[in-house]
């Protein structure tokens, strides 16, 4: 398989889809000429043309608004907004406009629209530039989420999102984009709504969310060599989220370790947890509907069940590099955390 | 025609130098990984806030931009606690909290530089308002860029100011991009300040490289705020020699432009002026401009020995 930069990834999922479906336009702060801040739409201008790749001025509600409109009016847009932090400045056309239209217009409208943007602390950018808002969009009915931790999914995810009939942000880390690995070649879509075991194990179960899943993966190593065997688990998206496949790793393991970017206090990990806590000694026999649908009830959860957060302090992102590096989670603090569920 | 006092005059003329001679410093700095992050510097672009700044009293307020060390410095800012910042140090104003895009000296009524393009206009329109419901005769200038012209918050900051009467000059530093977008990409027409009008407010364009036309401009709109006739759009035109940020190749601009803006450069053209009005001799300017080498040479120093702050200062100041 080729190997591939994550952001030249990104790129390229676009400019398939583009090619693809004439009806998908890209549009941001110096998405077009200049490709990009970070070069995720580096090319696009010169294949595409200004008509479907367009500069915009700085005014991120019209840009995200005029992408509802024109999603409502037959387009499919592709909208890049700089920073996860700035979309504060468009918040209401994301979660008044956007995520509602569909549903209090009685199914009237379809929304196909992307809004692109990244997450991520650790290139000391301060406390305006390396937010990890997901939980915010994760809260709100309406809203599908991504966040790809791969090349691979920063490509697959972004295809299923440009082809799914709903508004899907994806959320990208600021600190992957220069990450190398490899992509299937040819057509590769991701689905959404499933996660991926990235690495099987038994003793625990670590669910962890952008650029934490390789922070998992060392911090797994870490322990494997302690005799604990940890499954790791990325969601990939987070609306819908993938219940079967955490609960089925938390009823094999009974301990569940989280780890994200976000702040703890209702982050997406709160919500994981508050999830297994849900299942815990629920019974093997499915109970119906009325108990709740879905996976409740159609799998037993373990007898017991131990967790730890492992997020940042609750404070926002100093900008020096000290406070940053013990702002921000890593291996060895997920490490710890395994190793006090093991208890 | 208001020209500017000796004192002033010479005053704008060293700020000028202090911010160049810092810019560079900076850029040096940071290419030698001292120091981290991003670094918008306003190399080209120091006459404007170095002139504004100069009909401030220590009582006023400036709120900054992302590309705001000139303005921090023009508002009285100490070099050394500036640099220190930059560097991440204990020592800088914000202890290492918050870096080149959160500078604050509120001490000095700077209201920080912003990372949030046009998010510093409403919280000057707010410091204004205060100042007309307090009296206090304070004046407060919001800095901003032709790109934050297009946010929705500089239009809801202009809107209120102007129905307000609030004691605020907001003073866009035009350099003609908004990161690598050029101004007739992201704007129709070339004024800014023409859009005034519609606010009900006073506009102004000048030529921002101008400084006895932009003082002239500037000292009427400060005293307007003062004097509670209200706000003033004054749009400055100008030119930012570097990239948008450090490290930034600069492919979107063609260098014969660079070149003829280099050539427009405050700096000469203003040292012109002086010495043709008898205020600076030859050894004055050599002195000053050594002093102010050793100013920034001396704030260097001064970040480089200053400690890191403790790593668990991150979690202090989260509330007071
Ligand atoms: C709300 C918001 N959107 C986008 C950005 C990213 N950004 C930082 S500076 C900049 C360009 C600002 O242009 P201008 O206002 O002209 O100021 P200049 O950089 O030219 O000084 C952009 C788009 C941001 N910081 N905030
Ligand atoms: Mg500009």
């Amino acid at each position: 398989m080729p190997e591939v930069r994550y952001v030249k990834a990104i790129a390229d999922a676009l400019a398939e889809e583009m090619a693809r479906d004439e009806r998908v336009i890209v549009l941001g702060e110096d998405v077009g000429a200049p490709g990009g801040t970070f070069g995720a739409t580096r090319g696009l201008y010169q294949q595409f043309g200004k008509e479907r790749v367009r500069d915009t001025p700085i005014s991120e509600t019209a840009i995200v608004g005029a992408a509802i409109g024109a999603a409502v009016a037959g387009l499919r847009p592709v909208v890049e907004v700089m920073f996860m932090d700035f979309i504060a400045t468009c918040w209401d056309q994301v979660v008044n406009q956007m995520a509602k239209m569909r549903y209090m217009f009685g199914g009237q409208v379809r929304l196909p629209l992307v809004v692109r943007t990244h997450t991520g602390a650790g290139l000391n950018a301060g406390p305006q530039h390396s937010g990890s808002l997901e939980a915010w969009a994760v809260h709100v009915p309406g809203l599908k989420v991504v966040m790809p931790a791969t090349p691979a999914d920063a490509k697959g995810l972004l295809k299923a999102a440009i082809r799914d009939d709903n508004p899907v942000l994806v959320l990208e880390n600021k600190t992957l984009y220069a990450m190398k690995g490899e992509v299937p070649a040819g057509e590769h879509v991701t689905p959404l709504g499933r996660a991926e075991v990235r690495r099987g194990g038994s003793d625990v179960t670590i669910v962890a969310l952008s650029r934490m899943v390789g922070e998992a993966l060392r911090a797994a190593e870490t322990v494997a060599a302690e005799g604990i065997s940890a499954e790791v688990i990325d969601p990939r998206t987070l609306a819908p989220l993938d219940r079967d496949t955490i609960l089925a790793s938390v009823a094999k393991t009974g301990r569940l370790v989280v780890a994200h970017e976000a702040w703890a206090p209702c982050g997406v990990g709160a919500e994981i947890i508050a999830l297994a806590a849900e299942h815990r000694g629920a019974p093997r026999v499915p109970r119906g509907a009325s108990e709740g649908g879905g996976v409740w009830g159609a799998m037993s959860g373990p007898p017991t069940l131990m967790v730890r957060r492992v997020t940042p302090p609750h404070t926002p992102v100093p900008f020096s590099p000290p406070m940053e590096k013990l702002w921000l989670p890593d291996a060895a603090r997920i490490a710890a955390a395994v190793r006090e569920v093991m208890g | 025609m208001r020209e500017p006092t000796r004192d002033q005059a010479l005053r704008i003329y060293r700020t000028m130098h202090l911010i160049r001679r810092f810019e560079e410093r900076v850029a040096e700095c940071f290419a030698a990984a001292e120091i981290p992050g991003f670094i918008h510097l306003a190399v080209g672009q120091e006459s404007v806030p170095a002139t504004v700044c100069a009909l401030l009293e220590r009582d006023d307020l400036v709120g900054a931009t992302h590309r705001g060390h000139g303005q921090v410095l023009a508002k009285g800012a100490e070099p050394r606690r500036v640099m220190a910042e930059l560097f991440g140090r204990a020592t800088g104003y914000c202890r290492g909290k918050g870096g080149s895009m959160h500078l604050c000296a509120m001490d000095l009524g700077v209201l920080g530089t912003n990372g949030v393009v046009g998010a510093n206009l409403p919280i000057a329109v707010g410091t204004a308002l205060a100042a007309q419901v307090r009296a206090t005769r304070q004046v407060t200038v919001g800095f901003f860029g032709d790109g934050a012209a297009n946010t929705g918050a500089a239009h809801e900051a202009l809107n209120l100011a102007a129905v307000w009467d609030l004691p605020v000059v907001f003073v866009c530093e035009n350099n003609l991009y908004a990161e690598f977008t050029p101004q007739a990409v992201h704007t129709k027409g070339t004024s800014i300040a023409a859009r005034a009008a519609a606010y009900g407010m006073r506009g102004v364009q000048v030529d921002g490289n101008d400084v006895p036309a932009l003082f002239d401009a500037a000292a009427e709109a400060v005293d307007a705020a003062r004097s509670g006739a209200g706000p003033t759009l004054l749009e400055a035109m100008t030119y930012r020699w570097r990239g948008h940020h450090e490290g930034d190749p600069m492919a979107y601009r063609a260098k014969d432009e660079l070149e003829a803006w280099r050539a427009k450069d405050a700096i000469p053209r203003f040292r012109a002026w002086l010495v043709e009005r008898g205020m600076l001799a030859a050894d004055e300017d050599e002195r000053l401009v050594g002093a102010v080498a050793a100013e920034v040479d001396d704030a260097t120093e001064f970040a480089r020995r200053s400690p890191w702050p403790a790593p668990e200062a991150a979690l202090e100041d989260v509330h007071a």
